[in-house]
């Protein structure tokens, strides 16, 4: 196929390549460039190669243990959160109501937890789980366990970990809905028919069909989770101890705690460059998994084709880096 | 296998409290014998889809009963009654082969594996998905998914029916001969009574040995191909069915005659007991009305055009209100607009009310 050669068509990027570059390409190279210096305040700064990265990847130095041990909890909560709201999620949409009335009524009750603003989530479930005023801690304890989120590792793992459930599972929810109500009555016509039992309709139609929506909400749900901050900081403040300490977290810490901008600018960099490359990966592998149903891809819907969108994002890392 | 009755059968979208006029599906009495190709044509809306999934049980029915083989089986699901149905979309389930496809409606009735493989193998074989039988029906076009589609309908044996709802809407022209003239095949090879729902008289008179005609709702007429065109019990089935349609015209009829404007036709029967106060019309197909010159003794239309359709001419003309088409003889030509029409007695019908009146001897 012949394309048309018109070379004043990059004018038309222009603006964006602006907007980009400003936005994000500038602040950016700002942090590269902290990366590579170290700094005592007073505006003084001092070249430092590569000496900060070499520290992040040795867990035997204070930053790299720090930057490591945090990363490990931030994956474990990752997964566990995944592992609960994925299923869950689906779970919910199977049991949602397909027409009338109270399809409007559940998706307004679904999607309240998602409209509010993320600290006044954690301020919630800090006053929530209190042992003396809040009502779930005070119930706990008052059925004979000793729930406190302040001083036991567990006890705030699980704070942390139902808040997120309680605060996102709507969103995996939503998205699955939105892929069933893409499938037509005529499948489900067709495995009446056939005979097939609840578990095979949704083992042959439905979790097929929503193969797509639960790719975009693992994704989704893996980078949000990833680059959690403000619900555990309001609610734990990363402890008790380092316990709920999350690399965001750590990042905040090193970089407006101590003013230790370089290696704050540097952990910047390798979590930025985790989060991209996980990302990555996950999609390549997903979307090749799918590649046999990608000749369907014009008989499904558009929403749920937008995959793509989902790795944008990215972009959204850079305010929190912008702090550093 | 199963003879499949309906008795009384009737159903409203609207709930059983609905006018009758406005029930989709109005009663209905008939029988569909065991083994039989029956094909349920009518233009769309006219209840046929509703009929077919009545009957597979997607829909409960308003008001009536259906009987398989005698059994009621009105309140069971579909699951439970031994039925199966091919949409008009094909479905197919994408994580599966081709083969575990046409296996999925054994396998969830528990069919043991042994006899699964057979079956699939055998319906792979007569629809010729045989080398395709391991791969992953998604990738295919759409009239191998249709294929499978009716594999899966035609692969349990043991059915009381297969129920066809337009399956070969989404298959190009080209394969849509192939794919009816497999099935008709198929219907000759496993003894399956088969019901198929279509718009287009082609494919019913085609593939049907029964045809059931339904119009608004209800079922007019119910014959073989040969028996629609001679006899059409209803001025809907005349004009429904054959291209062009039954010429229908007004006319007043006592015994042995008709008349239209004054002008006398002669019919072979008599017609003495028609009822009082019925709209009467005449109905004749334009393959028994020739198109000659004017004459006397002769009915005088005024020619509109002439169409030809290769193998046979019709002259469309236009008498007063009517439009009337008529057989066009080789030669025939009319300089001055108009035409004689020349009426074969033994073919023209004479209806009251819509319906068909029998005349006596």
């Amino acid at each position: 196929m012949d394309k048309t050669v018109n070379q004043k068509a990059w004018f038309l990027v222009l603006p964006v390549f602006l907007v980009v570059a400003f936005s994000a390409v500038l602040p950016l190279m700002t942090v590269v460039n902290y990366s590579m210096q170290d700094t005592f305040g007073n505006n003084q700064f001092f070249w430092n190669g590569v000496g900060w990265f070499k520290e992040l990847l040795d867990p035997s130095t204070d930053l790299g243990g720090r930057f490591l041990a945090s990363l490990g909890r931030n994956l474990f909560f990752s997964m566990v959160i995944l592992a609960i709201e994925v299923p869950l999620g689906i779970v919910v949409a199977l049991s949602m109501p397909r027409q009338g009335w109270t399809v409007a009524a559940c998706l307004v009750i679904l999607a309240l937890p998602l409209l509010i603003p993320w600290n006044v989530v954690g301020t919630i479930w800090q006053i929530f789980g209190r042992p003396d005023i809040g009502l779930l801690g005070y119930v706990l304890n008052a059925i004979g366990l000793d729930y406190n989120y302040v001083s036991n590792d567990i006890d705030a793992w699980v704070t942390v970990i139902v808040m997120d459930v309680w605060h996102w599972t709507s969103l995996v929810a939503l998205l699955c809905y939105a892929g069933l109500k893409s499938i037509p009555d005529a499948y489900y016509q067709a495995a009446q028919i056939d005979g097939a039992s609840r578990w095979a309709v949704f083992k042959a139609i439905q979790l097929p069909k929503m193969n797509r929506v639960l790719l975009i909400a693992v994704l989704l749900r893996f980078m949000d989770s990833f680059m959690i901050y403000t619900e555990p900081f309001v609610v734990t403040g990363g402890g008790p101890g380092n316990s709920t300490t999350f690399v965001s977290i750590e990042l905040v810490k090193i970089a407006l705690g101590q003013f230790d901008l370089g290696k704050a600018a540097a952990l910047s960099l390798v979590y930025n460059l985790i989060i991209l490359i996980v990302c990555w990966i996950f999609y390549t592998v997903m979307t090749n998994a799918g590649v046999e149903r990608r000749t369907q891809a014009e008989t499904e819907p558009a929403a749920a084709r937008k995959p793509v969108g989902a790795l944008q994002p990215v972009p959204a890392l850079q305010p929190k880096e912008g702090v550093a | 296998m199963a003879r499949i009755d309906l008795v009384d059968l009737a159903h409203s979208y609207g709930g059983n409290d609905a006018a009758l006029e406005s029930f989709a599906l109005k009663p209905v009495t008939m029988t569909w014998r065991q083994g039989g190709a029956y094909a349920l044509l009518g233009p769309s809306g006219c209840g046929k889809t509703t009929l077919l999934n009545v009957i597979s049980g997607i829909i409960t029915p308003s008001r009536g009963k259906i009987l398989f083989d005698g059994q009621d089986i009105t309140p069971l699901s579909t699951q439970k009654r031994n039925i199966a149905q091919v949409f008009q979309f094909p479905v197919i389930y994408d994580t599966m082969t081709v083969g575990q496809n046409l296996a999925f409606p054994l396998k969830n009735r528990g069919v043991p594996k042994a006899e699964i493989d057979k079956r699939v193998a055998e319906i792979g074989r007569l629809l010729d998905l045989d080398p395709y039988l391991n791969r992953k029906a998604t990738r295919l076009t759409a009239d191998a998914k249709q294929k499978i589609s009716l594999g899966r309908g035609l692969v349990r044996s043991d059915v009381a029916a297969v129920l066809f709802d337009e399956p070969l809407t989404v298959i190009d022209p080209e394969l849509k001969w192939q794919l009816r003239s497999k099935l008709k095949a198929l219907h000759r090879e496993l003894d399956l009574t088969m019901i198929y729902v279509t718009h287009d008289q082609t494919e019913a008179l085609t593939f049907a040995d029964t045809v059931v005609v339904m119009h608004d709702g209800r079922v007019v007429q119910s014959g073989t191909p040969a028996e629609l065109f001679d006899k059409p019990a209803h001025t809907f089935v005349g004009y429904f069915i054959g291209s062009p349609g039954m010429n229908i015209l007004p006319a007043e009829v006592r015994g042995r005659e008709a008349r239209i404007d004054g002008h006398v036709i002669a019919l072979n029967r008599s017609y003495d007991r028609l009822p009082a106060g019925a709209k009467i019309e005449i109905g004749v197909r334009p393959e028994f009305v020739e198109a000659v010159a004017p004459g006397p003794g002769l009915l005088t239309a005024r020619l509109e055009r002439i169409d030809d359709l290769g193998r046979i001419r019709f002259a469309r003309t236009r008498l007063g209100d009517a439009r009337l088409a008529a057989r066009a003889p080789a030669g025939f030509s009319s300089p001055d607009g108009t035409a004689g029409l020349k009426f074969d007695p033994s073919h023209v019908h004479v209806y009251a009310d819509s319906l068909l009146v029998e005349g006596a001897a």
